[in-house]
């Protein structure tokens, strides 16, 4: 992109102009063994997905010791998100957003419990527990089999219900939106 | 009415006072606002009441808030559910009714947090900065104080703000209760340019990933466009002292005009990519639910927007004068004109603006009114220097349908009935 080695450009400049001195004056070089451990986020094409596996069926326990206690037995019902359902709903009065009605990526759903849940203590799962757990919400939402299994190389390639559920704003311009619709 | 609004308010000349004003009209006028402060402005005014001098309180190390002053946020669970424990509170509101000027109190800017306030040492805290790169360093808090620093008064807007009106209006709510999201503080730290410059990113780097250190790592997807790269920065200081921990200590990013969730608080990661990374915050959701079910996503940018603060909902003001205010505020640059109808939206008045009117902050409004006791709607409407205009309530309704539960901007309406009661309602 052509603005972007522009604007690089123009950064240069201006950091010659302001400071003379050298970029590790400021910061240290950082190690791959240290990145490693903070580089946990996964994009739609799986990259970043680490080693491992899980089965829906170990998904079911780790969900009952870990998850159902805000978000209720089967992923419906608890005091927080809802994970499950909701088909159908979203051009409705009362939409119900849950992973299976709402969330166009199979990839986000192991990124956000990897990071974030469960809440009192994220990061706690190991890879494979992730896995599991992930599975287990998409079979409670018909997206797996009850024998379903994930891995790096299997998660990516589902295809998310609401997949095609989301339009992008163009060059975040409100005004043109507003004119468009 | 003359357009006034390039000269400051401080400068005009006591002649710009209206007819009829007087300042006991404009205390009774005021006292539903801030009825503690001015409280014992009873029938009997005399001097001879007013308390003897008196030696005052030792100086301290720092001086608190007047205890005449009951002024606080209020931390909501979620639209309508309020001054719950704060254990279940996902944001708190600023008391934007009961501010002056344009500048939020720090202990006061509106805060929405994704999983607590963490409790970070600023010695053992580290930002690292990785990705398409040529150098992937580490950086401390001190690292980022010795750099090159700016300085900017910019507004932070959840992209919640005024998600109480999407499809009803109770009558009961306060402009905190419609309005508290947004806040304006001035912010300081390094150009994010400087520190691409420093860890040599990839030209073919597009998108940037930047992730907090709270429990949840909220993380946001950023295109790195022309304005990003000018504007955008990583802030130590927060009107003139370290953050705040609500605010990101000891480090956040600051995106002059956009969603208030692309405003990394705590933040410890920025990875440079070529593309969005889908997380759950920009696809799950901050994105917004059409009447067709469809949802947009990345509407990055806040919009246009005006309130009135006062009068505003639950006030109680009397006949006669008047002093209608508001704040002002756009994603896109600098307000250029506010104007205010006190007769349900038929006639618009240009408002005076208070200076300096900086791009993507909050901008003061005011106007004299003279109100005849009749029953009236009062509403003020926004335009910003790119030609952008506040959007009446029907019309922005029919563009968005009623679920996208963000990134609402209509024209707000208030409604005043013969007893002089303010409240919601929808237009």
């Amino acid at each position: 992109m052509s603005s972007t080695s522009k604007a690089l450009l123009t950064g240069a400049i201006a950091l010659a102009l302001v400071s003379p001195v050298l970029a590790y004056d400021f910061g240290r070089p950082a190690t791959p063994n240290e990145i490693a451990l903070w580089d946990i986020d996964v994009r739609p094409d799986g990259k970043g997905l680490p080693p491992g596996s899980g089965t829906v069926a170990h998904g079911k326990q780790v969900f009952a010791d870990n998850c159902a206690a805000c978000h209720g037995d089967n992923g419906v019902g608890g005091i927080k998100d809802r994970l499950v359902g909701g088909w159908g709903t979203l051009a409705s009065d009362a939409p119900v957003k849950t992973v299976g009605s709402f969330w166009p990526y199979a990839t986000t759903l192991f990124d956000y419990i990897h990071r974030a849940m469960p809440y009192q203590a994220p990061g706690s799962l190991s890879s494979d527990d992730t896995y599991a757990v992930a599975a287990y919400i998409l079979h409670l939402n018909d997206i797996l089999p009850p024998d379903g299994k994930l891995d790096r190389d299997s998660l990516p390639k589902i295809k998310m219900p609401n997949r095609d559920g989301f339009v992008p704003e163009p060059e975040f311009d409100p005004a043109e939106l507003f004119r468009k619709k | 009415m003359t357009n006034r609004s390039d000269i400051p308010v401080e400068k005009r000349g006591a002649n710009h006072e209206p007819a009829g004003f007087s300042r006991r009209n404009l205390i009774a006028a005021a006292t539903g606002l801030v009825g503690s402060i001015v409280a014992g402005r009873a029938t009997a005014d005399s001097l001879a009441d007013v308390p003897p001098r008196e030696v005052g309180a030792d100086l301290g190390g720092h001086s608190e808030r007047s205890k005449y002053v009951k002024i606080s946020r209020i931390p909501e669970a979620a639209p309508g559910k309020r001054n719950v424990d704060p254990s279940d509170a996902i944001n708190s509101k600023t008391p934007i009714d009961k501010l002056f000027g344009s500048i939020t109190p720090s202990d006061l800017h509106y805060e929405r947090s994704h999983s607590g306030v963490p409790d970070l040492d600023p010695v053992k805290h580290r930002l690292l900065v990785h990705g398409m790169v040529r150098n992937p360093l580490v950086f401390n808090v001190d690292d980022l104080k010795a750099m090159p620093s700016v300085s900017r008064v910019a507004f932070i807007e959840c992209t919640g703000n005024g998600w109480e009106n999407w499809k009803k209006a109770d009558e009961n709510l306060t402009v905190q209760n419609t309005h508290g999201l947004v806040s304006t503080n001035e912010w300081t730290g390094v150009p994010l340019k400087f520190l691409i410059d420093l860890v040599g990113k990839n030209r073919n780097s597009t998108w940037m990933l930047a992730e907090g250190g709270d429990a949840a790592g909220v993380a946001r997807s950023i295109p790195l466009t022309d304005e990003i790269l000018d504007e955008a920065f990583v802030a130590y200081g927060q009107n003139g002292e370290p953050l705040r921990p609500a605010h990101g200590f000891p480090m956040r990013l600051i995106m002059p005009g956009f969603e208030g969730n692309l405003n990394i608080k705590w933040l410890r990661r920025l990875k440079f990519g070529d593309r969005p990374w889908m997380t759950r915050w920009e696809t799950a959701r901050y994105t917004q639910l059409r009447a067709n079910g469809k949802a947009t996503q990345f509407q990055l940018r806040m919009e246009t927007n005006s309130v009135i603060t006062s009068p505003s909902g639950t006030m109680l003001i009397k006949p006669g004068y008047q002093r209608v205010t508001g704040l002002a505020w756009s994603g896109h640059g600098k307000i250029a004109k506010v104007e205010v109808s006190t007769d349900g939206a038929k006639s618009w008045k240009e408002a005076q603006l208070n200076l300096p009117v900086l791009r993507k902050a909050q901008t003061r409004f005011q106007m004299d009114w003279i109100w005849d006791g009749k029953p009236t709607k009062i509403l003020s409407r926004a335009t910003d220097e790119k030609g952008n205009v506040q959007p009446d309530r029907k019309s922005f309704i029919a563009a968005m349908g009623t679920n996208a539960m963000f990134h609402y901007n209509a024209l707000q309406t208030w409604s005043i009935d013969e007893t002089g009661r303010v409240r919601n309602v929808l237009d």
